[in-house]
């Protein structure tokens, strides 16, 4: 069932919270083992909370727009008292003395949490394998992966543990799990949600955001999640979206840019049944009215580039704080500099370690010029290149992923074909522009294929208009 | 072809990045770390020198508040989760005479 459903039928009265909780508890029970979609499912507090919201109806209290609506959260996403690993086992066991701003924002709206998901850990990954505590399965295909790295929620999503999700999306890690598990992902604004109580990775491109089975749940949740945060200091000053008042607006002599970069013609690597279903896209963009033409982003090819420095070298310094120290488990040693090293030796995994290598590469002397200098230089070509582009366009389009959901195990060996899965996502974490991904058919496989359109900084409604033509005509056969 | 990171380097960045790593982790993190320098060897023919480095997605500027005093965190949730505490205090081992 829907999110704005579930609200509705709660709200009126029609249903319990504690009804709702109960059945998504038993589909938990009876998917989540072949799944693991969650590193920790918190359903006796999640039956508590549901309770409060009953009673609270009862009493005839006002109620947020969320009222008894499931939700899991990614285990980046800090939780007081409750276990916030990242998937790591550098904070194995730690729990936050503090809600991110996101979760109270959730709590206010009475929706009810029902487990923290797995991730790819620190967020560093694109398919949920590089977690400590075991890979997610997509629930379409269990031999493949969900994606990542907020591959555990996307996966709860799709597999009906809770209607709603959030993730965290640096490279792509809400858009890519959401489009190889057949849901919508939304990466906002950067600045549009609060990070505070997100774990950073690279903070500059660091943004948290909803998945859903629908475009409208997706955006009622970022509706609720929006807003400034005196907290976050990168926090736009603005209220909270309103996206559903406009959301059925139409697209009517909308300017749809197609990446012609991102979309097959300039890059080698995107599958031709990923290709076929952006050609459709198109027809259902103009079926709808909009003027729809090819668009070009020169510098966007370079983004992955640009992005394999800047990430790891923001994330070298943010995980420097991990030594054992002030939280999560120690590896005691002789001395305070070897416990550090102990400690951060056995704690962190190899894509980690990678990074955070590469990253302290990227800043070291000799080398800073050459690889995080030229890095942002490149990054504010990326920018400037997508800024013409949104002379001649309101929104712009491209696959979401090159491919549709792989096996397991098929790139673990080799991080640089792993890294090449984030191509069309990065741009935008990089300008700090809202994309999203909207499921849209299916490729040879059977797995699902996603559509990423792209808009310029605030424009949030626009691109969520187009979200939700494209999925009244997902499916279908597009004439 | 010489590799664009050298195994000492790796070993240097370990070093600066407070990681062990074993003699067969040193060979195996040296070409993959090489492998994606490679990749971004594609930045090295793009001519930059006019373009303005950007740090961030949107300018920033300094945010400041009020100085009022607020809610900070509850100390004793913040010691519960700490791996050693003595007095108050985070226990560390021996840090005087380490070189």
């Amino acid at each position: 069932m829907e999110a704005t459903e579930i609200a509705k039928k709660v709200l009126s009265g029609e249903m319990s919270a504690r009804s709702v909780i109960e059945q998504h508890i038993e589909i938990i029970n009876k998917i989540e083992p072949d799944v693991n979609a969650f590193n920790l499912v918190t359903a006796e507090q999640a039956l508590i909370d549901a309770d409060e919201i009953d009673s609270k109806i009862a009493s005839g209290e006002t109620l947020g727009p969320l009222a008894g609506v499931p939700i899991s959260v990614k285990d980046n996403l800090c939780t007081r008292g409750i276990e916030t690993t990242c998937s790591s086992k550098i904070l194995e066991g730690w729990k936050p003395p503090y809600d991110a701003t996101v979760i109270e924002k959730l709590r206010e709206a009475g929706a009810i949490i029902m487990g923290k998901t797995n991730l790819d850990e620190f967020a560093m990954g694109s398919s949920t394998e590089n977690s400590a505590f075991g890979p997610t399965r997509n629930p379409h295909n269990l031999e493949r992966v969900p994606g990542g790295s907020s591959g555990g929620s996307a996966a709860a999503v799709a597999a009906g543990f809770s209607p709603l999700a959030l993730g965290s999306d640096t490279g792509g890690s809400i858009r890519q799990p959401a489009a190889l598990c057949g849901v919508v992902g939304v990466k906002p604004t950067y600045g549009r949600v609060s990070r505070y109580g997100l774990v950073a990775f690279a903070s500059s491109l660091d943004q948290i955001g909803p998945f859903a089975n629908t475009v409208s749940d997706a955006a009622l949740t970022l509706e609720v999640i929006s807003g400034h945060d005196p907290r976050d200091s990168t926090s736009i000053p603005e209220k909270p979206l309103d996206i559903s008042g406009v959301l059925n607006q139409g697209i009517e002599g909308m300017r749809i840019g197609v990446i012609e970069e991102l979309s097959g013609k300039g890059l080698g690597g995107i599958s031709k049944d990923v290709i076929s279903r952006v050609e459709e896209a198109i027809k259902v963009f103009s079926n709808a009215g909009a003027d729809v033409e090819s668009a070009s982003v020169p510098a966007s090819i370079y983004g992955l580039s640009a992005y394999y420095v800047i990430a790891p070298a923001e994330a070298s310094s943010n995980l420097s704080r991990y030594d054992g120290i002030r939280f999560g488990p120690r590896t005691e040693a002789a001395t305070t500099a070897e416990t550090m090293t102990a400690t951060r030796t056995k704690g962190f995994g190899d894509e980690v370690k990678r990074r955070i290598m590469l990253g302290t590469y990227a800043l070291s002397a000799g080398y800073y010029d050459a690889y995080y200098g030229k890095s942002q230089r490149v990054r504010t070509l990326i920018m400037n290149d997508f800024a013409k582009a949104y002379e001649k366009f309101d929104i712009l389009i491209s696959p979401t992923s090159p491919t549709t959901a792989f096996p397991l195990g098929d790139k673990t060996e080799d991080p640089m074909q792993m890294y090449l899965q984030d191509v069309c996502t990065i741009p935008s974490n990089l300008t700090g522009h809202p994309a999203m991904s909207v499921p849209f058919g299916s490729g040879e496989d059977g797995m699902p294929v996603g559509i990423q359109i792209l808009a310029p900084a605030m424009a949030e409604r626009e691109m969520f208009q187009a979200a939700k033509i494209l999925e009244s005509e997902s499916g279908k056969d597009i004439e | 072809m010489v590799q664009r990171i050298s195994r000492e380097e790796v070993a240097h960045v370990a070093r600066l990045a407070q990681l062990a790593l074993s003699e067969d982790e040193l060979d195996a993190f040296t070409s993959q770390l090489a492998a994606v320098l490679d990749h971004a060897a594609d930045l090295e023919a793009l001519n930059v020198d006019d373009v303005e480095p950007s740090t961030h997605p949107f300018p920033l500027k300094n945010v400041l508040r009020v100085d009022e005093p607020g809610e900070d965190f509850n100390i004793d949730e913040v010691f519960e989760v700490a791996p050693k505490v003595e007095e108050s205090q985070f226990r560390v081992p021996r840090i005087l005479g380490e070189s």
